[in-house]
């Protein structure tokens, strides 16, 4: 039986405050996977990632990293583990290639792997230039990737990213998510927490949603969209119709002087709209979602009581 | 990793050429200001009030203060590079490159006292060297002198962690230094044996723990101590081991490290 990247049983944590953050939570990830963790602020998924990685004490509960318990053998399940933090947390004064030729030294990378290492990771990061620059000088997109790259630096069977992608735009998003999937392809199991939901959609096989603590949804994301009972469309049309009806369960609604929106079961085609736009010659010049069905269930899920 | 497998000794190596190399890309904040201070200290109390002293137990003030003046910069440096370093690791929170990494508590420990060690040496040197342009520097027992200056340098860098475990703010890094080292060095003999206080304050004097630092490297260094040396190092060993201990313990349970 293969053994499971990583095992999460009845976790839990409480605060000094009292505060309870995680309520006992339990999941697994098999190897390989690209699995999304999802939840609002304070839902508990740094926490969560915080305990995996050793950066928070869990208060009950049982973690394993590869079959390693991080009870009873916390060198071994860290060394499986490769952690993109949310915050930057690297020496602002360092280099690049300090920063990490150090990080390899703390996973016992003898110095000459470790400065061939360091190479392979800047390059892979597109940081190789900036090699002999201060973190300080990076720009927030840098800092991301260098963070990365510090993660990868031991070549880790796991990599864990909280929240790599905020604060940086959009080219360097796309790029950083093409990079993600041919890790991934590689064997690379990746744990992803993202408040990007189109990003955890187009990333993700599959997803755990935490709330307050609890995990309330751990399905595949395909299983998870085909949930969403109806969708949302937002018509662009070279002109408006007169009237607003409702055909077949799709309902027509005006958005603006030139878009239309369309509810639509998810049991019902679209052909029928267009033939009635098409009969009173409205040419729909584009068609997009109203907002990420992800995002969609997602709200749905987290706000219900 | 196990205690003694060559990961971890890498990982060792890491912490210390790291910290190593923090103080010296930062040098004029670490190793010049010690060549500085301690050059005016040799100049205004060893030449200039030092020759108006005279003798003190058989030599010149000036030699008499040399090795305390040694001690202090030891002390002081040797505490502050690991408190400001383990503190700044903490604000910028890189120390969590090391928490997440399988490098032993007990290494992530030796690395960062090892640092302070070395930097308190290194500005020992220093001063001496300074000291040397001002005094006859001849010395009594060099195995003394170096067993002295090691202890001394290990048991400050250990306290300086234990300061910036417990440290939120950058306020709380220099308390210590200024409230308790400084006195606490100032009153340890540096400037005069105790042999010249009245009898009470003497016997209060022996309570200071650096005295007993200073009395156990001057007589490495000149064969001067008002301190029994032997209780002296006794001293520092159970200090040395009482705060390892400490440091040990906070960083095993991630006292303000972890949530």
């Amino acid at each position: 039986m293969t053994v499971n990247a990583l095992e999460i049983k009845n976790l839990k944590k409480t605060y000094g405050n009292s505060f309870e953050a995680l309520k006992g939570i339990s999941f697994n990830v098999e190897q390989g996977d690209f699995i999304a963790l999802l939840g609002a602020n304070g839902a508990g998924k740094s926490t969560t990632i915080g305990i995996i990685c050793s950066l928070v004490n869990k208060t009950a509960g049982q973690v394993s990293v590869f079959g390693h318990s991080i009870d009873s053998e916390l060198e071994a399940a860290k060394r499986c583990i490769g952690l993109v933090p949310q915050e930057f947390n690297f020496s602002q004064f360092e280099t690049c290639h300090q920063i990490i030729v150090n990080q390899a030294g703390y996973y016992g990378l003898a110095k000459k792997v470790a400065i061939q290492r360091t190479e392979e990771v800047l390059k892979l990061l597109s940081l190789w230039d900036k090699r002999h620059e201060r973190s300080f000088d990076l720009s927030g997109g840098m800092k991301r990737r260098l963070m990365i790259a510090r993660a990868l630096v031991h070549n880790p069977r796991i990599l864990i990213l909280d929240e790599p992608t905020a604060g940086v735009d959009i080219e360097i998003r796309r790029s950083m998510w093409q990079f993600l999937r041919e890790l991934n392809a590689k064997g690379t199991t990746i744990v992803l927490t993202t408040h990007y939901l189109e990003e955890a959609e187009q990333l993700c096989r599959n997803i755990a949603i935490i709330k307050q603590g609890e995990i309330i949804e751990n399905t595949s994301m395909k299983d998870l969209i085909s949930r969403l009972d109806i969708e949302t469309f937002v018509l662009d049309v070279d002109k408006m119709p007169q009237e607003f009806p409702c055909i077949n369960n799709v309902c027509f609604k005006k958005r603006d002087e030139s878009s239309i929106e369309i509810e639509v079961p998810k049991e019902v085609a679209l052909n029928e709209v267009f033939s009635w736009l098409t009969e009173r010659g409205i040419n729909v010049l584009s068609m997009r979602n109203k907002s990420n069905r992800l995002e969609a269930l997602f709200v749905q899920l987290t706000e219900e009581e | 990793m196990s205690l003694f497998d060559k990961q971890s000794l890498i990982a060792l190596k890491s912490i210390v050429s790291k910290e190593i190399s923090r103080y010296f890309r930062i040098w004029i904040q670490t190793l010049l200001p010690p060549a500085i201070t301690m050059s005016l200290y040799f100049v205004i109390f060893g030449q200039l009030i030092g020759s108006r002293v005279g003798m003190i137990e058989g030599i010149s003030y000036m030699e008499y203060i040399t090795p305390g003046i040694i001690m202090m910069s030891v002390i002081t440096n040797s505490y502050s590079n690991v408190v400001s370093s383990f503190f700044s690791a903490k604000f910028q929170r890189s120390i969590e490159e090391m928490l997440v990494s399988p490098v032993p508590t007990l290494y992530i420990l030796m690395g960062y006292v090892l640092g302070g060690v070395s930097r308190g040496i290194l500005t020992g040197v220093i001063v001496t060297l300074v000291a040397s342009q001002f005094v006859e520097i001849d010395i009594f027992n060099w195995g003394v002198l170096i067993f002295v200056v090691i202890l001394t340098s290990m048991l400050f860098a250990t306290a300086g962690l234990v300061n910036a475990v417990f440290a939120r703010k950058f306020d709380d890094i220099s308390i210590v230094p200024t409230f308790i080292l400084t006195p606490l060095t100032y009153l340890g003999g540096v400037f005069y044996s105790i042999k010249m206080l009245p009898e009470f304050w003497q016997t209060v004097s022996l309570a200071n723990p650096i005295l007993y630092m200073v009395n156990a490297f001057r007589y490495g260094f000149s064969g001067i101590s008002d301190i029994n040396i032997i209780h002296a190092l006794l001293l520092i060993g159970v200090f040395i081991i009482s705060l390892l201990t400490l440091a040990y313990y906070l960083l095993a349970k991630g006292i303000g490290i972890r949530s």
